[in-house]
Formats: structure tokens, sequence, C-alpha cells
């Protein structure tokens, strides 16, 4: 155990103190700050006037600053955060040399890769949580709500997703970094990957779902058109997480369906009662996106630790 | 020698891909000796190593390093053994003292020990001037040192040292053949020495092991393998002549 977490260490350090990182968490941190400020003096503009607002300080994370919110900016560049962290983190070691040095140390051979993977989901925590505490701040200082239990559980929550999600992207990385030597390649191979799921698929998806069931007027084939372009876009982790927060972060959305999708009795109670929904029903909505995202993750680390266990070290 | 063997090797074979890289190799090092591994480049000296290390898994054969079984207890192996490849890597951002520290910390060295051990190290190997510097600043020479001190701050009881002297000026080369010597005498550590350079090896080498396309062609003294290739006893041959007549031969 002590050279895991030696490791660890060691790689949290070299982390903290990179140039990459800091400038990665400095972009990160103002395009964040200044979307929560918009969408604070929007929100507090449409506030005005209405007796008693609830979720309030949701509102600040999903409503949209400069066209996009804070939730979709984590979604779409949150990816490239685990990237940058993990493209070149085993190839480098093999490149200069110290992975023999390494290894050659009484340590376990998967010492080496959970400490990698775990400083860097360390790392992702920390720029997560800093950023929300951020936009926290920024909220009580400019809509002034104080956030309630139930809130700040839902954002808890929302950090705990989000730390998976760009925890998967980081395990796409490091895969990479595992099967190819140079990191030039295993870079460029993980922006494909992403590019890939996070802009093709959803476009691929209503494209595939246009040929595959073509809209006629008729209803029934409507609503085949959605489900199935719906269940192509899933196959992207992007569409996943963004399924998943959504119900999260938003107490009054109650499916992650359109309105096409949703059956008669259910949207006759969609429309009856527009409350906001408690945590656990919530959470009950998103609970599958959540499990498939949890266990993608786990999937690539698994194929990235035993393609590192099976690897013949050769010194080169 | 009446010493106990060390590193034991039993038909030792390593396969890549369909091509035999180590051949039943089968040798011996005793404790306390510095053991001179030759042969010409890809002739498996390197896979040995790792083999012997616990790196690579052996297609077939057995090996015992101070007597463990590699392949089954690698880190107990690597507990006792230190390695310097071939082309020693550093952590380029660290400076030589960060550098030793990380080591003793994975080698489960108490900081109090490590640092005491780390001055002493620094020292040894000359470098205790430039031990706050980055090592990306350091030259070829300053950094196989660094390597030493490496295997000074871990104390390991048997070294394995892959071309330490490959691409270092004369001067650099002797201070380094040096330590070599210094490791076996006053640490009384057992040596595994690849080496290209003859004339270094007969110097310091108590015995010598040739290996050729995987397999060993000789071992022993210097002065029997001469006797053995030359036939006439007490005649001085250098290294590189015995050395050349087995890799003529093979």
């Amino acid at each position: 155990m002590h050279g895991l977490k030696t490791i660890m260490k060691k790689e949290l350090a070299d982390h903290l103190s990179s140039y990459r990182f800091l400038i990665l968490f400095a972009l990160i941190a103002m395009v964040s700050l200044v979307t929560a400020y918009m969408a604070g003096v929007n929100l507090s503009k449409e506030l005005e006037g209405i007796a008693k607002p609830r979720h309030v300080f949701l509102m600040l994370f999903t409503s949209a600053g400069i066209r996009i919110s804070l939730t979709q900016f984590v979604a779409l560049f949150g990816p490239l955060v685990g990237l940058v962290l993990g493209f070149d983190s085993i190839n480098r070691e093999r490149n200069e040399g110290t992975l023999v040095q390494l290894l050659s140390q009484p340590i376990y051979r998967d010492a080496v890769i959970n400490g990698k993977f775990l400083a860097g989901v360390a790392v992702i925590a920390v720029m997560m949580v800093s950023i929300v505490l951020m936009i926290t701040g920024l909220g009580l200082l400019i809509v002034g709500v104080v956030p309630g239990l139930e809130e700040l559980g839902r954002v808890a929550l929302y950090l705990v997703i989000s730390i998976i999600y760009v925890a998967f992207w980081l395990g796409v990385a490091m895969l990479f970094s595992i099967l190819f030597r140079s990191m030039a390649t295993s870079a460029l191979a993980a922006l494909a990957v992403w590019l890939f799921f996070s802009f093709f698929v959803p476009l691929g998806a209503s494209a595939v779902a246009n040929v595959l069931a073509p809209s006629t007027a008729e209803a029934a084939a409507l609503v085949r058109r959605a489900q199935l372009e719906r269940a192509l876009s899933l196959i992207s982790p992007m569409e996943l997480y963004s399924h998943g927060t959504v119900a999260v972060i938003d107490p009054l959305r109650r499916t992650t369906r359109s309105l096409v999708q949703v059956g008669v009795l259910e949207q006759l109670s969609l429309t009856r009662f527009s409350g906001p929904l408690p945590l656990d029903q919530s959470l009950l909505v998103v609970l599958p996106y959540i499990i498939t995202l949890v266990a993608l993750t786990c999937v690539c680390f698994g194929v990235s630790y035993t393609a590192f266990m099976r690897q013949e070290i050769r010194s080169l | 020698m009446a010493a106990e063997a060390v590193i034991v090797t039993e038909g030792l074979t390593k396969v890549y891909n369909g091509q035999v890289a180590v051949d039943h190799l089968t040798f011996s090092v005793y404790e306390g000796e510095i053991f001179g591994f030759l042969g010409p480049n890809g002739a498996g000296k390197t896979t040995t190593l790792l083999m012997l290390l616990g790196l690579t898994e052996p297609t077939s054969g057995k090996a015992t390093v101070v007597g463990i079984d590699p392949t089954r207890e690698p880190v107990k192996v690597k507990r006792v053994v230190g390695y310097l490849p071939e082309h020693v890597g550093f952590y380029r951002d660290l400076n030589a003292r960060q550098m030793l520290r990380y080591i003793a910390e994975l080698n489960a060295i108490p900081a109090a020990e490590a640092e005491a051990r780390i001055a002493r190290a620094l020292d040894i190997v000359g470098l205790a001037q430039e031990a706050d510097k980055k090592i990306d600043a350091y030259s070829r020479g300053m950094r196989q040192r660094l390597g030493i001190a490496e295997l000074l701050v871990k104390e390991p009881k048997v070294a394995f040292l892959d071309e330490p002297t490959i691409g270092l000026d004369p001067d650099a080369t002797n201070r380094m053949v040096e330590l070599i010597q210094q490791l076996s005498q006053e640490r009384q550590m057992t040596i595994l020495l690849s080496s290209h350079q003859l004339y270094q090896v007969q110097r310091i080498c108590h015995r010598i092991g040739i290996m050729i396309r995987g397999r060993m062609v000789a071992q022993g003294p210097m002065e029997r393998l001469a006797a053995e290739k030359f036939g006439i006893e007490g005649e001085q041959h250098t290294l590189e002549e015995i050395y050349m007549k087995y890799f003529q031969e093979a």
C-alpha cells in the first residue's frame, strides 16, 4: 500500500505544480465565473416582482449566462480536463525511462496506474468543488439567496456525478497513453474520441433516426423516431451525463424524456402537478444514467488496468 | 569461490513473438562478486536482467535471486535488488535530492534514516554540490552517478548494472568504475555488470560470462576462459582477445 500512497502523492504534486493544470484551471474558473455572473444578473432581473421564487440557487447552475449554462459547459468541456490530465501519464514515463526505474522498486505494478488514476480524480475533484464553491459565493453576492439544505444536497450530488464523468475521460486518456508510445498520438486519439462522442454522436443520432424512421404525420411514427434518436444519442457519455444531471440540478424536471415520448397519463400528470420533486424522487429519475456512467468509467479504467498489467516492459 | 550462490538460473528461456531472446540460460553468481555479463547488442542480456527482476515472465526455466523466485514474488525480489537500467530515466523536474527521496519512500525507508542515507550517497558520488539543481540540467555522467546514489540509498544486496559506462567520457568512466568497485568492497553488494567496455570489465570483474544469441557460451574467471580458448597456461591475454575468439566461434 505504501507504493500506492507514495505514487499518488507524487502525481498529485506534479499535477498541482504543472503549468498545464494552472492554465486549465484559470481558463475554466474564468469561464464558469463569467457564466455564473451573467446567469446571476439575468436571474435577479427575471425574479423581480415574483413573490416567493423557489430553487433560485440551483438556477445559477442551469440558466444560460452567455449562451450556455454551467452544467452544459461542464458536459461539453469537462472531458478536456480529464484528457489533459491523463493523455501522457504512462507513455511519458515510458519514453523518459522512468517507468522501468519506478517498476524496479518494491511496489506492485498496479500501484503505478492506480496511483496515477486516483491522483487525477483528486485533482478533478478539487477543481470541480472549487468552481462550484466560487459560483455559490457569487450567487450569494449577486442574487442574495441562501441555499437550503436540499439544494445543497442536489449540488453535492451534481458534483459527484460530474467528477465521475470527468474521471471517465481521464480513464480514456490513460488508456490511450498505455496503448500508444507517442504522446502526440495519444493526445490526438483522445481528442478524436471526445469530438466523436460529444459532437458527432448527437448530430449523427438525428440523421440516423431520420433514415431508419422517417417522420410522417402519424403520431406513432413521430414517437418511434424520437425514441430511436434518443437511444442512439445515449451512446455518447456526454448525453448520459446531461440526462443524468438534469433532474438532479433542476427539481422541476420530472422526466428526462421529451414531451413526444411521454405517455398520455404521464402527460396529464405533468400538466396537472407542476411542483418540484423531492431529491430522492429526482434521483430515481436519473439513476439509470448515473449507473451507466459509473459502469462506463469502471470498464474504461478496467481495460486500462489490464492493458497495463499485461504489457511487456522492454527497456527502450 | 566458496561463497554462496546469490543468483541461480536453470534453463531460463524467453521467447518474444516466436523469437528466442534468451535460450536455456544456466548460470550462477556468487555472493560478493562482480560478475561481468558480456555479449553483443541484442544477445538477451537486458531481457535476462528483466526476468531476474520479475519485470518480465520467463517462457520456461527457473531463476532465484537471494533464494526468491522473481516470477512468483516480484516485490520481494525488488526489495533486495537494485537495478540501474541502460537508459536511466529520472523525473526532469525534480532535483537529485527529491529524486532520491522518492526512491527512499518507494522503498519504505523511514524519513530520518532516508535523509541520512541521501546525504551520504550524494557525498560519495560527488553530487552534494549539485543536489538542489534540477536533473534536467545534469550531464550524462552526473545522471549515471545519480543512478549509483539511488543504489546507495536503497542499499540492496544485489545490484544489476546495465551498461553503466555507456556514452561516458574517459574520466567519467573511471569515476564510475571506482564507484562500482566501492559498492562491491564497502557494501559487499553482489554486482551483475553488463558492459561493452572490456578493459574496464577486466579490471574489476571477478568472473565473466559471455552471452551470444541468448546462450551463455562461457562463464568463469578470466584466466580460465583464456586457458580454455588458447590452451596455454599462464599466457597473458586481454579480455578483448578472449571475447573476440568466443564471438567468432559462435
